[in-house]
């Protein structure tokens, strides 16, 4: 879990640098900056969420 | 080498700088008390050695190669081209700062003031994992971020990068705005810090008794509170100078920052003392200054470019967020911070980044970030928001990978014996206290 939610991390960052790079109209570009940023929230929650399963287990 | 212009300062511009990049270290040595202070008191000598140490190895980072990676505007630099524009991913300045003149050109400046900063950002992860971090581990983790990790996106930032880049090169209002480090000093430390204390765990016998996690209460209130007093005044130098270094403002515009600052602490620190207070019938101590800290991190971002209502309206969201953070990272996700540095640097600095995207004005021909850059200000949120997601996308997996990899070779935390004893007698061999402190009864057994 928590290597799928870094993995959603990076991926998240690349659909924000991507939707930088090439798209031109401010309207596309937001949403995809705005999708990239969920996606990364989505990532994060699956580390910290991880982070409390471990805890959890070890006591 | 940049597409963006090489800032020139006046003398006077120089003067003010110099005196405010002075004011810098109050900022370290009040950080430093604050973290003594909100530990225990059999660690509050290791905390304070280890904060030496810190300021100590980040300053020889940062010299051997963390200016060679940061740079400045005008400086050479390694660039990428993607989408037809040039993307300045790291600098290229010359190891242990050989040839480079150290002579209050903006550029030595910048070099100054960004060493100062590194040190105040590698303390930062200190709070959070104070206790049960070994000495060793501490200096080597230092050597990582003053060395790596905070030139690299301070060369993004303020070096001429491809995030100041953005207005220039692809219209996203006047690129990513961060004069005082709300991002490069506060939430990429921040950041470091969570990635630390996620490698290390939570302090023996924080989470024993069931899902409730014990209480261990800051052993001096009066270290926290004069730390966080001694932090104003570092801040009121840091947001001045980074203001003038890479907003281009004048000598008499820092006294906007000042006030900006002030009126973003006072208003985050009252807004602690009256969430507390009404929540728990009392005002915390610990929370107000926690808030304090989380308001003058939030103030860093656009100190220049805000108006004084506005830095009251960040500074008051700021204090409440960062008191509910320190809450929902204790209680909800079982990190445990003692020093709530990741709720008041990574939380509030990335408040302070998002709350420049919404209040900053930029005003016509008001320095060299106003009239080098031809974005449209609509754009600037979401510049901010790249900004954002680069520090939570890129910088929070590269500092946790690091992290865990150096923790492989040099192993971060003390053995169960060291946490027993307290890292004072264990690490050091003598308290911080020898003659009056008891502190048998403060461990909980797990």
């Amino acid at each position: 879990m928590k290597l799928t939610g870094f993995v959603m991390l990076v991926a998240g960052w690349g659909i924000v640098l991507a939707s930088v790079a090439l798209l031109v109209s401010m309207k596309p570009r937001t949403i995809f900056v705005l999708a990239g940023l969920g996606v990364e929230v989505i990532g994060l929650v699956l580390v910290l969420r991880s982070h409390v399963v471990l805890e959890d287990e070890t006591g | 080498m940049t597409n963006l212009p090489v800032p020139t300062l006046s003398e006077g511009a120089v003067a003010v700088c110099v005196f405010c990049i002075f004011l810098v270290p109050l900022a370290a040595g009040g950080l430093a008390l604050l973290n003594a202070g909100l530990g225990r008191s059999r660690s509050a000598a290791h905390t304070m050695l280890a904060s030496v140490c810190i300021l100590s190895v980040a300053a020889i980072a940062y010299f051997v190669c963390g200016f060679a990676v940061q740079g400045f505007t005008g400086q050479p630099a390694h660039v990428l081209r993607a989408g037809g524009q040039q993307w300045d991913w790291i600098g290229a300045g010359p190891f242990f700062l050989r040839k480079f003149e150290l002579d209050g050109s903006p550029a030595s400046l910048a070099a100054g003031f960004s060493m100062l900063c590194a040190g105040l950002a590698a303390l930062i992860p200190l709070g959070a994992a104070a206790e049960r971090w070994r000495l060793r581990a501490i200096c080597a983790s230092t050597a990582l971020l003053a060395g790596f990790t905070f030139p690299l996106f301070a060369h993004w930032v303020w070096g001429g990068g491809w995030l100041a880049q953005l207005g220039v090169n692809y219209g996203l209002g006047h690129g990513f705005l961060d004069l005082g480090g709300s991002s490069c000093i506060q939430a990429v430390s921040g950041l470091t810090a969570l990635s630390i204390v996620w490698i290390l765990g939570p302090r023996r016998g924080k989470y024993s008794s069931g899902k409730l996690p014990n209480a261990i209460p800051a052993h001096s209130a009066v270290f926290v509170i004069f730390g966080s007093m001694l932090c104003w005044a570092g801040w009121v130098g840091l947001n001045s100078a980074g203001a003038i270094l890479f907003g281009g403002a004048t000598p008499g515009q820092t006294v906007l920052v000042a006030v900006n600052t002030t009126l973003a602490a006072a208003s985050a620190g009252l807004a602690a003392l009256v969430v507390t207070g009404l929540r728990f019938g009392r005002p915390d101590a610990s929370l107000t200054c926690d808030g304090w800290i989380g308001g003058l991190v939030a103030s860093s971002a656009g100190c220049l470019f805000i108006k004084p209502a506005e830095a009251v309206v960040i500074g008051t969201i700021a204090g409440v967020l960062v008191t509910y953070a320190v809450e929902w990272f204790e209680f909800g996700l079982k990190v445990d911070d003692p020093g709530g540095s990741i709720s008041a640097h990574a939380v509030g600095g990335i408040w302070g980044l998002l709350a420049a995207g919404i209040f900053v004005r930029f005003p016509i021909n008001s320095g060299a970030i106003a009239t080098a850059q031809s974005g449209s200000e609509s754009g600037q949120f979401i510049a901010q928001l790249v900004g954002i997601a680069t520090l939570i996308g890129f910088v929070l997996p590269t500092t946790y990978g690091l992290n865990c990899l150096l923790n492989w070779f040099l192993p971060y935390r003390v053995s169960l014996e060291g946490e027993r004893q307290g890292v004072d007698l264990h690490e050091l061999g003598a308290d911080a206290y020898p003659e009056f402190v008891v502190h048998t009864e403060e461990f909980i057994q797990r």
